[in-house]
């Protein structure tokens, strides 16, 4: 069999390499021989399609009774963003700085009582003095005063100190502490070509750099001012049955700036306040917006956000990843095929043959999870890049908002439930092995990973208590399906069912992947423990 | 052989007493199969076991803030039920799975050729069983409910009385989660003889349940997500533990469970014509 020159160490590797080859071979003839496999992994990636066209074919948005054309306005990245705030304004042409002193941060939130927000009230009335954490005034350096517009700012928050903020999706930290008159802040932010640089300081005298933002293709002509924003207040309440409810309203946010100096290039035109984003807008209406001046004070008014549009809030809008809600379904399907790959050797006894033709049952074990692992792999794959285009264009027929996403997150998205599907066939093939009896290893299986993504989706329990199960139990897997990142200077409840896990998108999988690891590892030694 | 002569006058004459008696067997010989093989009854165990645990952790987990809480004490301490109607479903299916994997089905057609009692005295064995069971988990989890809910803010002035069952709602809902375990049973019971494998019956049955949901959950179109729920085996059938905010139920109580008989129905009858059409 060897030859004479070959080493024979080498010999044996390289028969125990072929030997794999074999055994590989023999587990894919097995699983394709069989017809009820290969069906179940048809109708696995069928399902997988069929229910996310159902689930797309039963969400119409219709405004005011005919078809919506709501779009967010869209950020330099691509995001959905939020852009409506109040803008006290000047041009700057080319490089300049602005600095103001902020002494004073109010606001006005709805007043709730038991639990619901009197609606259908003026922002005025029905109102009580308070802040959102992430209501905010400050200065602004901004493209223009188009919604979603390159910008960079500095401000200080209602809750989160001072923040130097940029293109929406980026949030540096400064000072911390809240503004009051005893204890005002100071601002400033230089701008040179594409580079605005943020300082901060407690007296004016004494600065220190919070950051500084790249804004590509910034133009020369840019507006520069103050500004204040506050987003809407939200409650939820009611888990259960009926799922999460939520109730709110918009919020205001005034500023007090003084000592506001603008150096640099610009044409002579005074002050200007702008509503941006003030036109009726379904996500987050400017109302009450404004600014006083008197001497060298400016008061600013405004409500709304410059930050990423999220979705769970009350506004319209649908993520990518409902369009794979099929790929549960489907995963149900490819555990009972890869439960079955392995208890049905031992239900037949096929698998004492299997072991007397190949003695290392660990390899025979590695075999078939490849083989399974593989092949749903590839059913996955080809019925999620099927079902991600026609359900995303079946819900944007239907009038419904998809968030955008960026590539790199689509196909992350796309693969991911694939490789979920997979290694999730792979667990159910190590927990068939440990257990030997199908029934009970596909209940566990499919417990493991559908329960609590069922009971986060369903708020069954209480928030946190959910959440925790979705970053331990297997189902952790299914972040991978996230699209949007979860932003912390956005508050938003982060919920399953506006496509949001506790867990990064990798992360979350990496858990399935541990989970299947360990159950692999423990089918192998058990498997050379006992008897077949 | 030696009684065949007297034979045919012997069977006519009894014939309409051994149908009765040919049920009891029947029944009897399913009681003895269920109750010697391994499985089922440990499962059942299991289940009772399970149910009361993850109620118990439910109610742990749960507060009701100083300024109320919208929730309701009878449902959280009833939430084990979604994973004890899982195992319980388990169970079923094997009582009827496990003879079709390792061929004792055959025996059993073979003993009693009446196919359909066959179906009909497992049914009601597991139905026992299940009724059994399901009534030791719910008075487990009302009782860790009881005794753990007031800790939370579950308490008198904050408008909840202790859970009990001289409590009209309460009861129904602790009645009704029995039921419900049993009508999951028929239902995993049914799919399995239609299908004719432990697996691919607990991965239909689990589909089934869950499938609506989780759909209703991404479909935003409300009146669309009315309709999933109302027709929902798992999210309509557990309207019966509601006891709070009856009326924005898509579906009453009792309307709720009787979907979900509907469900378990529709799977016995098609896995009856199945198992008296074609071969075991």
């Amino acid at each position: 069999m060897t030859t004479p020159t070959a080493a024979p160490d080498r010999a044996a590797s390289r028969d125990e390499r072929s030997g794999f080859r074999d055994l590989l071979h023999a587990e894919w003839t097995k699983f394709r021989t069989v017809r009820g496999w290969v069906t179940g992994m048809v109708v696995a990636a069928l399902v997988t399609v069929l229910i996310g066209l159902l689930a797309a074919a039963g969400s119409h948005t219709s405004c005011n009774g005919g078809p919506c054309h709501f779009r967010y306005p869209v950020g330099p990245g691509g995001e959905a963003v939020t852009d409506s705030f109040y803008f006290v304004h000047q041009p700057l042409a080319g490089g300049g700085s602005i600095t103001a002193r902020v002494t004073s941060l109010t606001g006005l939130l709805p007043t709730a009582s038991n639990g619901r927000v009197r609606a259908g009230q003026g922002p005025q009335t029905g109102m009580h003095p308070g802040l959102e954490a992430w209501s905010k005034a400050g200065i602004i350096i901004k493209q223009s005063t188009r919604q979603g517009s390159a910008y960079a700012a500095m401000m200080v928050t209602g809750g989160h100190g001072v923040r130097m903020q940029y293109d929406y999706t980026q949030d540096v930290a400064g000072l911390a502490g809240a503004v009051t008159a005893a204890s005002p802040l100071w601002l400033r932010l230089t701008r040179a070509g594409d580079t605005v640089t943020g300082y901060d300081s407690a007296d004016g005298r004494h600065w220190t750099l919070v950051g500084t933002a790249t804004l590509p293709g910034l133009s020369s002509a840019v507006q520069v001012g103050l500004f204040a924003s506050s987003p809407a207040y939200t409650v939820t309440s009611a888990q259960g049955v009926l799922g999460m409810s939520g109730t709110g309203g918009p919020t205001l946010a005034t500023g007090v700036l003084d000592h506001v100096s603008l150096h640099g290039n610009r044409p002579a035109v005074g002050w200007a306040g702008t509503a941006v984003g003030g036109g009726p807008s379904a996500a987050t209406p400017v109302q009450g917006g404004g600014y006083h001046r008197a001497g060298g004070r400016f008061t600013v008014t405004g409500s709304g956000d410059i930050a990423p549009d999220v979705p769970g809030g009350a506004g319209p809008g649908q993520t990518l990843d409902h369009t794979l809600a099929g790929a549960f379904v489907g995963l149900i399907a490819v555990v009972v095929v890869g439960t079955m790959f392995i208890t049905a050797e031992y239900r037949r006894d096929l698998i004492r043959t299997t072991f007397a033709a190949s003695p290392r049952r660990g390899l025979v074990l590695a075999a078939k999870a490849i083989v399974i692992g593989s092949v749903t792999f590839a059913a996955a794959l080809v019925a999620a890049v099927v079902a991600v285009p026609l359900s995303s264009r079946l819900l944007r027929d239907n009038g419904n908002y998809l968030y955008p996403v960026t590539r790199l997150a689509e196909a992350r998205m796309v693969v991911g439930t694939a490789a979920m599907l997979a290694v999730a066939a792979v667990l159910a093939l190590a927990i068939g092995a440990l257990l030997r009896r199908s029934a009970i290893a596909v209940t566990v299986v499919i417990v493991a990973i559908v329960l609590p993504y069922l009971i986060s989706v369903t708020n069954l329990l209480p928030a946190g208590a959910g959440q925790w199960l979705l970053r331990l139990a297997p189902a952790a897997a299914f972040s991978i399906q996230q699209t949007i990142p979860d932003y912390p200077q956005v508050s938003n409840v982060c919920s399953v069912g506006g496509g949001c896990y506790p867990l990064a998108p990798w992360a979350g999988f990496a858990v399935l992947c541990a989970w299947a690891a360990a159950a692999l590892g423990l089918a192998a030694f058990l498997m050379r423990r006992r008897d077949a | 052989m030696s009684r065949a002569p007297g034979a045919p006058p012997a069977l006519a004459r009894t014939a309409p007493s051994s149908a009765a008696a040919g049920l009891r067997d029947a029944l009897h010989a399913e009681w003895t199969k269920l109750r010697t093989a391994p499985g089922t009854i440990g499962l059942l165990f299991a289940a009772a076991a399970l149910t009361v645990a993850v109620s118990a952790a439910a109610a742990a987990v749960t507060r009701c803030p100083v300024t109320g809480c919208g929730q309701d004490p009878a449902r959280i301490s009833l939430t084990g039920v979604y994973l004890g109607q899982v195992v319980v479903a388990a169970a079923a299916v094997l009582a009827i799975g496990g003879e079709y994997s390792n061929g004792m089905i055959r025996t059993t057609l073979a003993a009693m050729p009446r196919r359909a009692s066959v179906l009909a005295a497992k049914a009601a064995v597991v139905t026992g069983l299940v009724l059994a069971a399901g009534a030791l988990a719910i008075l487990g989890s009302l009782l860790a409910g009881r005794l753990i809910l007031p800790g939370h803010g579950f308490t008198a002035s904050h408008g909840f009385a202790p859970l009990s069952l001289a409590d009209g709602p309460v009861l129904r809902a602790a009645a009704g989660s029995v039921l419900y375990l049993a009508l999951i049973a028929l239902l995993s019971l049914g799919a399995a003889t239609a299908v004719r494998d432990s697996a691919v019956a607990i991965g239909l049955v689990l589909g089934l349940l869950y499938l609506f949901p989780i759909v209703a959950a991404v479909v935003s179109d409300p009146h669309v997500q009315r309709h999933l729920q109302q027709v929902a085996p798992m999210t309509a059938g557990l309207y019966i533990q509601a006891t709070t905010g009856l009326r924005s139920l898509p579906l009453s109580p009792w309307a709720g469970l009787g979907v979900l008989a509907a469900w378990a129905a529709g799977a016995l009858l098609i896995g009856g014509l199945l198992l008296r059409r074609r071969d075991a």
